[in-house]
């Protein structure tokens, strides 16, 4: 390496960088390589957010300059009961979707893990919702849950003389309707990872333990389920942070009256996108999306705590 | 010497282009992407260019969800349209963030504007000045579906001309399974479509309402009108079970699918019922018992940016004048379907005669126009009012009240920026 860096630079200009060692010159490089995302990060990601910290104290609605008010917006905020009610809404999606997708997903991929008969295929099927486009796949689901003649639920409860449901246009029928889709939609990949942690246990356990009878309960409880451990806490963050960030399917169910009905299903990035961009509130969206990191780094702090390894 | 022949190609050219610009102005003219309105836009174009050749109109588009945001950050980055169109509602705020300026009482003069055009104009006009002028405008009418009514033994030739009429042909079409659930709606109850409109500016206003304070400040309807008001629209669904909120998920698809006798929707509809495979019809909103009618009308107007100075600005008044002249609005009405802003224009005897252009056009007469602060979030607290009434059964006087208060907050906040 250092011989052709010699040959093809003349002998004036072999100064400086012809003194370093190998082992610094590759430092050089792999910084010079690093250096690319870094800057890239820098740009695309912590200036906004810092700007966000700073937009969110001024009154900023994109038309005349900010000014900085303070805290102002964080007392709007927080005095706002529409902001109370879409953080519940928010806490519902997560405290309800997280363990129900994990719990689901965990039975499946456990079972499906022993099925040979054409593994492969019911893998793909459970797979398919996750490469679907969420906005499509609410519309779908829209229609679904739509009252006779055109909804499909409502159609079989008709047929077994069941009354019709509301569904989407019920206070208290629209967000688990909402969440239900959302939890299928990330089933696929929550299988996939589950699967290859199943998979990654090594087998030889299994046999000791069968050889010294344990019971399938025990197996599960005290090998796999400890083994899977990294999985586990991998999947809880990241179906955590994304039930706190749902936004593709409620929207998309309930376009024209978004977040309703009486936004009981309004989750928090929706709040904010009205906010902003229907009207025109930058400085207050901004205190929300505040809020909203606030709330994302907290509970993925708090999970990585309770979850973490105990050696 | 490679260069300074470059150099010397790149300043000829320069100067060939400053030129050229003493001569030929360019303009650009910015709108939403909808498939008829930029079609009808670009026909104005050509014609305009061609009695004008020492103009060129740059015709620039971005779809509706993204245009106002892009208009704003133009004028951040102090590139600005100089002629832009926008709905009627947005005035207030581009006003407040000096997006556009108002129009040169020499060359729009206001007595011209106000005894040609539709009075719905006056809500381009701020203090003194006006700062837009519509193409085009837009009312509400009553479709009903003929086929349905004849099934229903109704004569298909004579539509519900009162809001008594309204609801027993309402109760005649509707159809219910034995479960009675609605499997045809009798009329569409769709708060989300145009139902708040005729609410706000229609049926207050003939149960002898008002909706806001003329200086647009206060929600006064708050009262024995608003409340009636409400009731008729939640009553058809609770007490004669002719509609229901989300059937069919949104009025309009019910009534294109055949499932609804009648909804409540404006012009802008009709190109998308234009294919419905059976025989509809259109009427004047329903007047009350004394025969009181009221519309709501609404429009985008086009305004002259605030970055326009010097010919340009010459030009884009040309232009504006142009695209708002009778023949530009005969052209609108016949590639987008909207109707004439223009009295004269629109006011002829053919479109008079026309079944679907007809009631349209009476209702422009005598149409109000909300003047919205915030249309989205002043729509929210009228859906929010009858959610309350349908899906939580709150009475509709409390549901009202609150829905009064809620406004009237959206509205402090703005004036009192």
């Amino acid at each position: 390496m250092a011989s052709i860096a010699g040959q093809e630079s003349p002998a004036g200009n072999a100064g400086l960088w012809d003194r370093f060692s190998i082992r610094t010159k590759r430092v050089i490089w792999a910084w010079g390589f690093l250096a690319l995302p870094i800057v890239f990060y820098v740009g695309i990601r912590f200036y906004p957010t810092v700007q966000a910290f700073w937009l969110s104290f001024t009154d900023w609605d994109l038309l005349r300059p900010a000014t900085f008010i303070g805290l102002e917006n964080y007392r709007r905020l927080f005095a706002d009961p529409l902001f109370w009610q879409v953080f519940r809404n928010t806490f519902t999606y997560l405290i309800i979707g997280t363990p129900v997708s994990l719990v689901l997903s965990f039975v499946i991929a456990f079972y499906l893990d022993r099925v040979r008969f054409m593994h492969g295929f019911i893998r793909a099927l459970y797979f398919l919702p996750f490469l679907t486009t969420a906005a499509a796949m609410a519309w779908v689901w829209r229609f679904f849950y739509q009252p006779v003649p055109i909804g499909v639920i409502n159609d079989a409860l008709q047929l077994f003389g069941l009354p019709q449901q509301p569904f989407l246009r019920s206070v208290d029928q629209a967000l688990p309707s909402i969440m239900v889709t959302a939890i299928w939609a990330g089933l696929g990949f929550q299988i996939i990872i589950f699967m290859a942690g199943l998979r990654a246990i090594p087998s030889t356990y299994y046999e000791a333990a069968r050889i010294d009878g344990l019971g399938e309960w025990a197996i599960l409880r005290k090998i796999t389920l400890p083994l899977l451990k990294p999985t586990t806490v991998f999947l809880v963050v990241f179906s955590s942070i994304g039930f706190l960030r749902i936004f593709d399917q409620v929207y998309n169910m309930t376009t024209n009256d978004p977040g309703g009905p009486l936004n009981t299903t309004k989750p928090l990035v929706l709040m904010i996108f009205q906010t902003a961009f229907s009207s025109y509130d930058m400085g207050y969206a901004a205190a929300q999306t505040v809020v909203l990191f606030t709330i994302l780094l907290v509970v993925s702090l708090i999970q990585l705590w309770v979850l973490r390894e105990r050696t | 010497m490679r260069n300074r022949i470059g150099m010397a190609g790149l300043v000829a050219g320069i100067s060939f282009l400053a030129m050229g610009s003493a001569q030929a102005v360019e303009i650009e003219y910015w709108q939403y992407v909808f498939d008829t309105r930029v079609k009808a836009m670009d026909q104005l174009i050509e014609k305009f260019e061609e009695a004008n050749p020492d103009i060129t109109v740059k015709h620039v588009t971005f779809p509706y969800a993204d245009y106002q945001t892009r208009v704003v950050a133009s004028k951040v980055a102090g590139q600005g349209p100089d002629v832009v169109q926008l709905f009627y509602g947005w005035l207030d705020n581009f006003v407040a963030g000096g997006l556009i300026k108002p129009l040169d009482p020499a060359v729009f003069p206001t007595e011209k504007i106000e005894s040609e055009f539709f009075p719905i104009v006056s809500a381009m006009k701020r203090g003194d000045s006006y700062y837009g002028l519509p193409t085009a405008v837009r009312s509400l009418a009553l479709f009903y579906n003929k086929q349905l009514f004849e099934e229903a033994g109704l004569d298909p030739n004579k539509p519900p001309q009162t809001l008594d009429e309204l609801v027993e042909a309402a109760k005649a079409t509707v159809k219910h399974d034995s479960g009675g659930n609605i499997t045809s709606e009798g009329i569409t109850v769709s708060w989300e479509g145009q139902d708040h409109q005729w609410w706000r500016e229609v049926l207050i206003r003939q149960n002898g309402g008002q909706p806001y304070s003329d200086d647009n400040k206060q929600v006064t309807y708050n009262d024995e009108a608003g409340l009636s008001a409400l009731k008729f629209i939640t009553d058809l669904q609770t007490v004669h079970k002719v509609g229901q909120a989300g059937f069919m998920d949104e009025g309009q698809a019910a009534f294109r699918a055949g499932l609804a006798a009648m909804t409540i929707d404006g012009t802008f509809r009709l190109g998308a019922f234009e294919s419905n495979p059976f025989e509809w019809g259109v009427t004047e909103l329903p007047a009350n018992a004394d025969g009181v009618r009221s519309n709501y009308a609404s429009y985008f107007a086009n305004a002259i940016g605030a970055t326009a100075e010097g010919e340009e600005l010459e030009a884009a008044q040309k232009f504006l004048a142009y695209i708002s002249s009778p023949e530009a609005m005969a052209i609108w009405l016949d590639v987008v379907g909207e109707l004439p802003a223009r009295k004269e224009a629109a006011l002829t005897e053919k479109n008079l005669a026309d079944p679907i252009y007809g009631p349209f056009l009476k209702g422009l007469e005598y149409a109000h126009t909300t003047i919205f602060v915030d249309e989205q979030a002043q729509r929210q607290v009228a859906i929010d009012m009858a959610n309350r009434v349908l899906l939580q059964g709150q009475d509709p006087k409390d549901s009202l009240a609150q829905a009064a208060q809620e406004e009237q907050a959206i509205l402090d906040r703005f004036y009192n920026k």
